[in-house]
């Protein structure tokens, strides 16, 4: 094959080359790893979002939660959720702008679904993933409750949970740094970075 | 004579070891180290006369808690793998590479389980880095908290990770239009897990498999941990088993209520990733004693989230007349950069402090500008500038106020 040949081959099967990748740009380049069975995922798509997206059929109420709580959770968030010694739970609503703020669950947290996917994920914290759906939903309630947030024979459930509005829910804001560092005259005026609101 | 030659040769070995033998069991003073030294081993260890360890105080609960890295004790801009900062929330679960997966989820064309060998088998990438707690420096919002750099500021450490582009995986997954967040998630107890903007997945994020040459450290997240250049250390989740792709983030109990800075109104900062430009002397510092006048080498670090530093200045009259630090180079980007400065201690009492800028024009704080804009509560992010005191007898303390 002359020189000319050969350069026309190499051409030819370069076009060739940029037509099926453009052809298939979704595909993968590399083809590595192997399909996620929906069964797999499911074991660990554990989430659960403000909207409620991600919590499983169940349900209980604080009056079932508080031997839930007794029995798992005492030990390190006291008797009434303000002991501890570890994370204090309940009180400091209206602390937040104090020389000492408290952030519990009552003065700080902005999402009720967060309690649930927390408790579920990561608690009691020497033994997470040992409480059943209904003693997560009992034990979320129980704290709620203690804080004055839902009634204690209050159900929570899928649906109920994620309509708690929380004391603290309107309480976060983006980030907007640089908020100091930068001289005025060199200071490029960006808008803070929006704190993303669930729709 | 002949006694003595012939226990030599049923030792095996020359005159050293009975010299040493015989110091071992007389009075006489030891003879000087001579003969030949240790063997080869499969895995090296540091002199048993080096003794720089990580610093924490004794706590109920080891599995939730921080070890800093000794900033005092470390040269050049390489954290050590064994003393890189320590940060869980679950304690560090024993992972067998063989069977940990990670899988890429939510909008994607291509749901996609990866073993660590899968990839491994993908272009690779190494960059050197920082990796900074949030709540680094947190003692320091009121004045002088902590006596020395390794206690007030030992949460940052800088490493060089090796592992896949973040953009890469997801792209071979086919990220949906509609993917504007990225939940990670650890295989921890408590499976930590943080919502980042596609933004930052897309542009520098990566999947570490290796951190200084040789695979993850168990503290460091082995098999997989998720880095993010330049963002606070708890973004860059550990033992990631799973990125999902969202339209908006999860809200996380570590995104609302604990990694969110509180502001003098009340209000909450969220979503604050980026650490700020920074600079710390680590020597001489705190809990240091300077032996007499004369010249001193002023060295430290600095670094900064959002790009390179451009310059470190040094004063040592608490502020009032700055000089620029030489810069060790390479200058890396988000990586802890070394700084030095030749001191001439007259003997009198001195404030020494260093001040980073970085390539974005961002010049690090001092600690009363800093707090007058936001208070004392933020609790993370502090990176003011850090000022040690030092006494007409030498001796060095945290001179913060």
């Amino acid at each position: 094959m002359g020189t000319a040949n050969r350069a026309f081959v190499a051409c030819l099967t370069l076009s060739i080359a940029m037509a099926s990748h453009r052809a298939l740009a979704q595909s993968p380049t590399y083809g590595v790893g192997r399909p996620a069975t929906p069964e797999e995922i499911a074991r660990i798509d554990i989430e659960v979002r403000p909207d409620g997206s991600g919590l499983p059929p169940g349900s209980g109420t604080a009056a079932s939660g508080k031997a839930v709580y007794a029995a798992r959770c005492v030990t390190c968030h006291g008797a009434t959720g303000k002991e501890g010694p570890q994370d204090i739970l309940v009180g400091g609503q209206g602390s937040l702008k104090t020389p000492k703020p408290l952030k519990t669950v009552g003065s700080y947290w902005p999402y009720a679904t967060t309690v649930w996917d927390y408790v579920h994920r990561a608690m009691p914290f020497d033994h997470p993933g040992t409480l059943t759906t209904n003693d997560v939903y009992s034990v979320t309630a129980y704290v709620l409750f203690l804080n004055g947030i839902v009634g204690e024979n209050d159900v929570v459930d899928q649906r109920t949970l994620p309509a708690v509005k929380m004391p603290n829910r309107d309480g976060f804001v983006g980030d907007p740094r640089p908020d100091i560092g930068v001289p005025p005259a060199t200071s490029k005026k960006k808008p803070p970075r929006e704190a993303p609101r669930p729709r | 004579m002949s006694e003595s030659r012939s226990r030599r040769w049923f030792l095996g070995i020359g005159g050293a070891v009975t010299a040493a033998i015989a110091a071992c069991t007389s009075k006489a003073p030891p003879a000087p180290p001579s003969g030949l030294g240790a063997g080869i081993r499969p895995y090296g260890s540091r002199s048993r006369f080096e003794k720089a360890t990580r610093f924490f105080r004794p706590t109920t609960i080891p599995e939730e808690a921080s070890s800093r890295t000794p900033l005092q004790e470390t040269y050049g801009i390489i954290t050590p793998s064994s003393l890189h900062f320590e940060r869980h929330h679950g304690g560090v679960p024993e992972i067998d590479p063989a069977t940990h997966t990670l899988t890429i989820h939510g909008l994607v064309d291509r749901p996609t389980v990866f073993t660590v060998d899968d990839l491994k088998r993908l272009p690779s990438v190494s960059r050197i880095h920082f990796l900074e707690c949030s709540g680094n420096s947190g003692s320091e919002w009121r004045g002088a908290g902590e006596s020395d750099v390794q206690r007030a500021h030992g949460l940052t450490s800088c490493s060089e990770w090796t592992g896949v582009r973040v953009a890469l995986l997801l792209e071979e997954c086919g990220a949906q239009k509609g993917a504007a967040w990225m939940l990670a998630e650890g295989a921890d107890a408590c499976h930590l897990e943080r919502s980042i903007p596609m933004a930052k997945a897309m542009h520098d994020a990566l999947v570490a498999y290796a951190q200084n040459g040789e695979a993850l450290r168990p503290e460091q997240g082995y098999p997989l941990r998720l880095l993010l250049p330049g963002w606070e250390g708890n973004t860059n989740v550990k033992w990631l088993r799973r990125l999902k792709l969202m339209d908006r983030p999860a809200m996380t109990r570590w995104e609302t209520s604990k990694y969110t800075d509180l502001m003098p109104d009340g209000s909450a900062r969220q979503f604050t990733f980026d650490m700020d430009a920074k600079s710390l002397i680590t020597r001489p510092s705190g809990g240091m004693r300077l032996p007499g006048p004369g010249v001193y080498e002023l060295t430290g670090l600095a670094w900064s989230g959002r790009g390179t530093i451009a310059r470190v200045d040094i004063t040592t009259d608490g502020g009032f007349t700055w000089t620029s630090a030489e810069l060790q180079v390479p200058v890396l980007p988000r990586a802890h950069t070394r700084f030095r400065w030749t001191w001439n201690w007259n003997g009198a009492a001195a404030l020494i402090a260093s001040r980073a800028t970085d390539d974005t024009g961002y010049e690090q704080p001092a600690l009363p500008a800093l707090v007058g804009v936001r208070g004392t509560n933020s609790t993370y992010h502090n990176n003011a500038i850090q000022v040690w005191k030092v006494a007409a007898d030498g001796t060095i303390t945290n001179g913060n106020s």
